[in-house]
């Protein structure tokens, strides 16, 4: 077990990481502003994806550029969401709230497979292939390009929400509805706006996924787990805990798998997640 | 008002009446995944069972299929054979679950399905208890078989007898090329299908002096196999033998070649290495695999019935080609169907009986086996497979050499020359 190798795993768990942490940013926003947990977030990547496939298919538009179109759609379905489901169920139960979102889930991934069947769909040479060679280490471009991508993303997000007048408007619905409302900011638009950026950052991880990996109706699980427990690892409502969490179990399902024994990935992710939930259970960067 | 309804309903029995007198219908459970990430290949082999209900229940002239030529079953009057389909997600839970349904308020005759080696395990504890034959044509499991149950029986190969295969063609090209495959890498996903397949390869690897230099296993679901190819970039087996499902084996060849790692050869164990969609979707990525299978269509040379059934099934696939799980498929549910014809009755009972002293020969098969005869563990024994390489975007037999339709291209082309 050589430096390189080691390095190697540390480039890919980044890599890896990066997305997570931008799927999971989407997801905590959402929690953060009208305390709703979106269990449907899997089956928006996985719609996300989609739209760049077609747009590559039908169009011919490469994953790269379709990005901006693949962001608009996700942000009106996001929107729609919000008025058609969410904006019925926001003073409900929990209960209500999670088989809201959960039946939202189970209705897409439904629908997804009766329009498109369950078949395996891939973009063929897409503009970002190969890998660049740093000496011995090899990376994926694009994973490189989709973790780079998802950085940006991700500065640009917390850059909205922390210093402009709309992101500040969002933090205040956040905080207290009720008072934001009497001081003029209408909560309906904020979360409408909420669900349209959580949407938009699924949508920028998973066109930039699908210069690498294959879209089906169920591919969305997976990450939306792990988007759960970076959510929960990085703090309930912080954005910048995602990216934290995010990167941490990028490099711990990775190192993990390289060092000790692949077929234990989850185990090492999962095990530091109740770490850290029995030692610090509102999370490395939660307010609650 | 009254009177004419009650009349039109005493005219529609009366008009019943002689068909529910003249045969019972034979009723069938099917189950495969309809949902979730195995669910093509699910619909394809409902497809298949399909096929062969119209084969069986229509008029058809294919020289050598046998219930082709009449209507119905035979040796039960005529009887029609008649399917309830149920999903079980890939599930083992919802496999048993369906399968009760089935035996409790359908009440079936027999079941068939399931793919999922899991289900099948589960499931037909189910029929075992209930005494009602489960018949299985598509899951490679050896375990399946080795569990003593009188009610089980698998038409199609399992993986031991695959892997036997693999092993017989690398001793036989080693002493073809005067070449030394020695080591192998072993890469499975970890339900009991991938971890049935691997553990046994491990097991046999040992017997007949390979050397095993890694074994990983991992979940089909996974987002990433970035460090199993690093594992087995640096270990660099002579030979890799992957048992992986349709999504994982996308995402490793796409992490292979992202990493570069070449394996001299990789000879997999089916599965998502044979899904439709597998050569379309990865182009020249898939250059240079090879694959088992117990059928391809370039078998169609030297069993021309294969056409034949190929364009009934296309009517029910929604124009989709056979390919190898619906092919198995389709050979499982007849050999239901001509057992329960020779058992002349519907009663479980007899149906095992007829199953048990069955004899299929070869020809009346649409694939390369040499016949369906069940030893006394309910397994198939006459089976035989073949190893197929994908050879400019399609797959063509490779081994055993005498009925190969294509010479192996080894060493399998690297990243960098495909």
């Amino acid at each position: 077990m050589t430096l390189e190798i080691i390095l190697q795993a540390i480039v890919a768990g980044l890599m890896m990481g990066l997305i997570y942490a931008l799927i999971a940013a989407g997801l905590s926003l959402i929690f953060g502003l009208m305390g709703i947990v979106n269990f449907a977030h899997g089956e928006h990547l996985m719609l996300s994806m989609f739209t760049s496939f077609w747009l590559w298919s039908l169009l011919g538009l490469d994953p790269l550029f379709s990005v901006p179109i693949t962001i608009l759609l996700m942000a009106v379905c996001g929107v729609l969401t919000h008025y058609l489901l969410i904006r019925y169920i926001l003073e409900a139960k929990m209960l209500i709230q999670i088989c809201a979102t959960f039946g939202l889930s189970i209705f897409i991934r439904s629908v997804a497979q009766l329009l498109w069947t369950p078949d395996y769909r891939n973009v063929q040479n897409p503009l970002i292939e190969g890998r660049i060679e740093l000496g011995t280490i090899y990376v994926g471009q694009p994973q490189l390009f989709a973790s780079l991508i998802c950085l940006l993303a991700f500065i640009g997000l917390y850059w909205f929400v922390t210093k402009t007048q709309t992101g500040l408007a969002l933090q205040a619905t956040a905080q207290d509805r009720h008072a934001a409302e009497i001081l003029g900011i209408p909560s309906d638009k904020m979360f409408a706006l909420g669900w349209a950026i959580g949407l938009g950052c699924v949508a920028v991880a998973g066109s930039m996924m699908m210069n690498y990996f294959a879209v089906f109706t169920d591919v969305g699980i997976n990450f939306a787990l792990f988007a759960f427990v970076a959510v929960a690892l990085g703090g309930f409502g912080s954005i910048i805990g995602c990216l934290y969490a995010g990167i941490i179990i990028g490099l711990v399902e990775s190192l993990g798998g390289l060092l000790i024994d692949p077929s234990f990935k989850l185990l090492y992710v999962f095990a530091i997640y109740l770490l850290v939930v029995i030692y610090r259970p509102q999370g490395l960067f939660g307010r609650y | 008002m009254r009177k004419t309804i009650i009349s039109i309903l005493a005219f529609l029995s009366l008009m019943c009446a002689p068909a529910i007198g003249y045969a019972q219908d034979v009723k069938i459970g099917v189950i495969y995944p309809l949902t979730g990430s195995s669910a093509q290949i699910g619909k394809d082999a409902v497809a298949a069972v399909n096929t062969a209900l119209d084969i069986i229940n229509n008029k058809h002239d294919i020289p050598g299929m046998p219930l082709a030529i009449n209507e119905g079953l035979a040796g039960l009057d005529g009887a029609k054979v008649s399917i309830v389909v149920g999903d079980h997600t890939g599930k083992p839970d919802v496999g048993v679950s369906e399968t009760e349904k089935m035996l409790n308020k359908d009440g079936v005759h027999a079941m068939y399905g399931a793919y999922f080696s899991s289900v099948v395990a589960a499931a037909s504890t189910v029929t075992e208890r209930a005494g009602i034959p489960f018949v299985n044509g598509d899951s490679a499991s050896p375990k399946l078989t080795s569990r003593g149950l009188k009610y089980f029986f698998r038409v199609g190969p399992h993986d031991g007898m695959f892997t036997q295969l693999m092993f017989e063609f690398i001793q036989d090209f080693n002493k073809k090329n005067n070449a030394n495959l020695n080591t192998l890498g072993i890469l499975h996903e970890d339900t009991l299908w991938g971890s049935d397949s691997g553990s046994t390869q491990n097991k046999m690897a040992k017997e007949q002096g390979f050397k095993v230099i890694e074994k990983i296993s991992y979940k089909a679901s996974t987002t990433t196999l970035t460090s199993e190819v690093q594992r087995l970039k640096l270990k660099d087996p002579d030979v890799l033998l992957p048992s992986q499902y349709t999504a994982d084996a996308f995402l490793f060849l796409n992490t292979a070649k992202e990493l570069d790692y070449n394996p001299k050869l990789l000879i997999a164990q089916n599965a998502g290495y044979v899904d439709p969609t597998f050569i379309s979707t990865l182009g020249d990525k898939a250059e240079g695999v090879i694959s088992r299978s117990p059928f391809n269509t370039d078998l169609a040379k030297t069993i021309p019935m294969i056409g034949t059934i190929n364009e009934i099934f296309k009517k029910h696939s929604g124009g989709r080609d056979l390919s190898d799980v619906p092919a198995r498929a389709f050979t499982g549910f007849m050999a239901l169907a001509v057992a329960i014809n020779n058992a002349g009755s519907t009663d479980p009972e007899k149906i095992r009986e007829a199953l048990v002293n069955l004899d299929i020969p070869g020809e009346a098969l649409i694939v390369p086996y040499r016949g369906i005869k069940f030893g006394p563990d309910g397994q198939n024994e006459a089976v035989r497979g073949v190893l197929m390489q994908v050879q400019n975007g399609k797959y063509c037999t490779v081994y055993p050499y005498e009925l190969a339709a294509c010479d192996l291209v080894y060493p399998m082309p690297t990243w960098d020359q495909k």
